[in-house]
């Protein structure tokens, strides 16, 4: 057998930086990520900038398929239509337990239409009622609703088609398009303070780095996954619930160069079809399924589940019980030993057929019938969770034959599902905001010139893909008119172009020194590879910060030792190695996400209370009741910032305004 | 390995610079060996069986077998896509076969042209996107 001490990738990354080339640009705006949001501003932004502008998307991935949609969807979850938008904040409100930026939620609300119907008129098919088939949503074509905000569409090639147009839009504009490159530190003007100017990054098809200039930036890179042990071991660690490939990136590198956080206490703890974690919205709201425990008992409707609601009032006592509060209720099934928790799969189908049954539908057209039903089950994970399919093909699992199991998964970290966690922005500049919430710039972080979107925006949760698209469309004109108003700014980096080659290559650099001291490249004294940082991060954050195995439960002794693991994993970050591209695309996505856990428990440590129940607890501040929950100092924001001269970190209170009356 | 590439079929996409499944896989898996001219995911176990190799794959030399640690053996779910549908095969460890076609878009690909039709944009000032211009903004 061979000496394992050889690099083992495809693409080597090259040691000897004089061999990799620096490659210097300078555009008007960039935006810097692929997904929904970003193709929005990529979209819109075309409209707004001075004639002669130079504008460059950056994608890690290939556009077509990049970002949270990149596998499809089979459901919009945000359309307004014959809804009030002020409809739209309540139901986030009491869904993230009254802790919102309702001027962010309303805006958003005012726009995500459009974005739905721009998706229809380029291709995509959105279901549609009985007799408004072929009519447009623009032309008061009704959709088939499941909830009161989503619509079911054929979502397969979703993120292809709005990818499409965003693609043809830059190059209408004549814009740039870069793929593969991976970008992964920001920087800050040279002369006028809290600035951006500029960012950095590498190819991942070639060695070579890029540095970029700007005179303003969207950043839009997704939420952030795999920062807590998964349940799955082994290959099963790739079905990851929310896209594998986000990587925490949006929220540490605006962090990094001083932007303020919200909220990035609040993680996403999805109940989800255990282990392959497909989507349960279609079968809780279409197929109108129910939950069961051991005992076969709707746990969630008994007794003891509204007496531990009514703990959490105003939220628990909502016609539409909060994400977070209904896993408390599974969890605490669980725990007590009446799991596993079942989605009823095959009643709630059973149903169905014998409602048309009694309506005297006869065997042929109920045949028919079935057949729509099934594809229409099996449709909701083939369009968006091939995996779950996977398993249940496997398993030998027909829905309607046999339930199949509800478990939360590990935690994440995202702004635009039913989470709030990401950057503190800027609202509309229009007097019904709040002073405090507002500096000018609609979606501008606390940086000048520093955009973002979609999951990067905190405290405004429930945006989904709809939402992400038209929030990037709506920071895209802020983004222009920033330009436009600063037209005399020319962009100045701090750094060299050399010194930032040598920091993004430093892990490549640092293999190439040490790895011919032992028989296997895997094993060195003197280096850590990005996977093995990977697995101890996610220990760690695991058994301290409240992932699944402690059942989501933390408190301050616990924290204080995860950051003290946390600290050495930062200092040990230096001594990444990585022989290919693609590991040292991983090696900066670890430091991404080292960057953005830590944050996320220092916002725990702060808010002294467990308002996400179900999300996580603080085993040392577990009591609530109404009182608490309005009364009990807590209903803020937690924001937290970290200042980029002199490296110390910041966590403290800011004031919530209620603007939509109850 | 969640996606694999079957050897016979692979022709390396006839000697481009990077294949079909290179290019398309959002999480930077798909590979070409140069030498074997054959494609090969580099990093299984980051794998999200998101299927876009296999969807994209012209010679249909890409599969999936699902995740070792939870799938018991003999569970198939492969893609026929077109460029309007797609149809699926969904085998069961069993031997059972069930198989569905959903439609994927309704316009020609490519054909999509971003600011046909639109209305010109607005004053900068007003928070309206291009596309609303002369409507009125609600406020709470």
């Amino acid at each position: 057998m061979a000496l394992r001490n050889k690099p083992s990738w495809e693409l080597l990354a090259e040691p000897d930086l004089s061999k990799v080339p620096v490659e210097e640009l300078e555009y008007d705006a960039l935006i810097v990520g692929g997904g929904m949001a970003a193709t929005g501003t990529a979209y819109e932004i075309g409209k707004w900038m001075p004639a002669g502008s130079k504008v460059c998307l950056i994608d890690k991935a290939a556009l077509e398929r990049s970002g949270a949609v990149a596998q499809g969807l089979s459901a919009i979850n945000t359309y307004i239509g014959e809804n009030a938008v002020a409809d739209y904040v309540r139901m986030v409100r009491g869904d993230l337990m009254g802790v919102v930026r309702e001027d962010l939620i309303y805006d958003l609300g005012r726009f995500v239409d459009d974005s739905v119907m721009h998706f229809e008129e380029w291709g995509l098919p959105i279901w549609k009622q009985k007799g408004d088939e072929g009519k447009s949503l623009r032309d008061g074509g009704k959709p088939v609703r499941t909830g009161k905000w989503q619509i079911m569409i054929n979502g397969e090639s979703y993120k292809c088609i709005v990818a499409e147009a965003a693609k043809n839009a830059l190059d209408e504009m004549g814009y740039d398009l870069h793929e593969r490159v991976f970008i992964v530190k920001l920087m800050l003007d040279a002369n006028k303070p809290n600035t951006i100017a500029g960012c950095v990054g590498f190819s991942a098809r070639e060695n070579k780095v890029i540095v970029y200039k700007c005179k303003a930036m969207m950043v839009a890179c997704g939420g952030a996954v795999n920062i807590f042990r998964p349940r799955a071991t082994d290959e099963g660690k790739g079905r990851a619930w929310y896209p594998i490939w986000n990587a925490g990136s949006t929220y540490t590198m605006c962090m990094q160069v001083g932007a303020e956080m919200t909220m990035m206490e609040n993680r996403f703890t999805p109940s989800r079809f255990k282990d392959g974690y497909g989507p349960v919205g279609a079968w809780f709201l279409l197929f109108k399924a129910g939950v069961t425990n051991s005992a076969g008992e709707s746990y969630a409707f008994s007794d003891a589940a509204k007496e531990e609601l009514a703990k959490y009032a105003p939220y628990g006592l909502q016609p539409v019980t909060p994400t977070c509060l209904r896993n408390h209720l599974m969890l605490k099934e669980l725990k007590e030993g009446r799991g596993p928790i079942y989605m009823d799969t095959a009643a709630a189908l059973k149903k169905f057929m014998d409602d048309k049954k009694a309506e005297g539908m006869d065997d042929k057209a109920l045949k028919k019938y079935w057949k729509e039903l099934e594809s229409e089950a099996w449709e909701d994970f083939l369009d968006m969770s091939c995996g779950q399919a996977g398993l249940w093909a496997s398993m030998n699992i027909e829905p309607e034959k046999v339930g199949s199991e509800i478990m939360p998964t590990e935690p994440y970290m995202l702004g635009s599902h039913s989470g709030c966690c990401g950057i503190w922005v800027s609202g509309p500049n229009e007097d019904w905001v709040p002073d405090d919430y507002k500096w000018g710039y609609n979606r501008m972080t606390t940086v000048n010139g520093l955009f973002t979107a979609g999951d990067g925006v905190g405290a405004s949760g429930h945006k989904f893909s709809s939402g992400s698209h038209a929030e990037g469309r709506m920071a895209a004109k802020s983004m222009a008119k920033y330009i436009i108003d600063n037209a005399g700014f020319a962009p100045a980096l701090k750094e060299s172009a050399e010194d930032l080659k040598a920091e993004i290559y430093k892990s490549v650099v640092h293999y190439a020194e040490h790895s011919k001291m032992t028989t296997d490249d895997m094993i060195n004294p003197n280096y850590i590879r990005p996977r093995h940082m990977m697995e101890r991060l996610m220990k760690y954050t695991d058994e301290y910060g409240g992932g699944w195995s402690p059942y989501y439960m933390t408190n301050a002794k616990l924290l204080e030792i995860a950051m003290h693991h946390l600290d050495m994993l930062r200092e040990d970050s230096d001594k990444l190695a990585c022989s290919g591209l693609h590991e040292l695309i991983r090696a900066w996505e670890m430091t991404h996400r080292i960057w953005c856990v830590e944050d996320h428990l220092r916002h725990i440590q702060f808010r002294e209370e467990s308002r996400y129940p179900g999300f996580y607890y603080r085993g040392d501040f577990p009591e609530a009741d109404a009182k608490s929950m309005e009364d009990g100092g807590w209903k803020c924001f937690v924001n937290s910032k970290y200042d980029p001269e002199t490296g110390e970190w910041s966590t403290f209170k800011k004031t919530l305004h209620q603007i939509i009356p109850d | 390995m969640p996606s694999y590439v079957i050897e016979e079929k692979c022709d390396g996409c006839k000697g481009g610079e990077k294949t079909a499944c290179m290019y398309i896989c959002p999480n930077d898996l798909m590979v070409l060996n140069p030498d074997a001219m054959k494609a090969y995911n580099q990093e299984p176990d980051q794998c999200w069986e998101c299927y876009n190799c296999v969807k994209i794959c012209p010679q249909g030399a890409i599969e999936v077998r699902h995740y070792a640690d939870i799938c018991p053996m003999g569970g198939y779910v492969q893609p026929m896509r077109s460029s309007d549908s797609i149809m699926w095969t969904v085998k069961f460890r069993n031997g059972n076969i069930k198989r569905f076609k959903f439609p994927i878009r309704t316009t020609p690909e490519g054909s999509i042209k971003p600011y046909e039709g639109r209305s010109e944009p607005g004053p900068i000032d007003d928070g309206l996107l291009f596309t609303m211009a002369g409507q009125t903004l609600e406020t709470p």
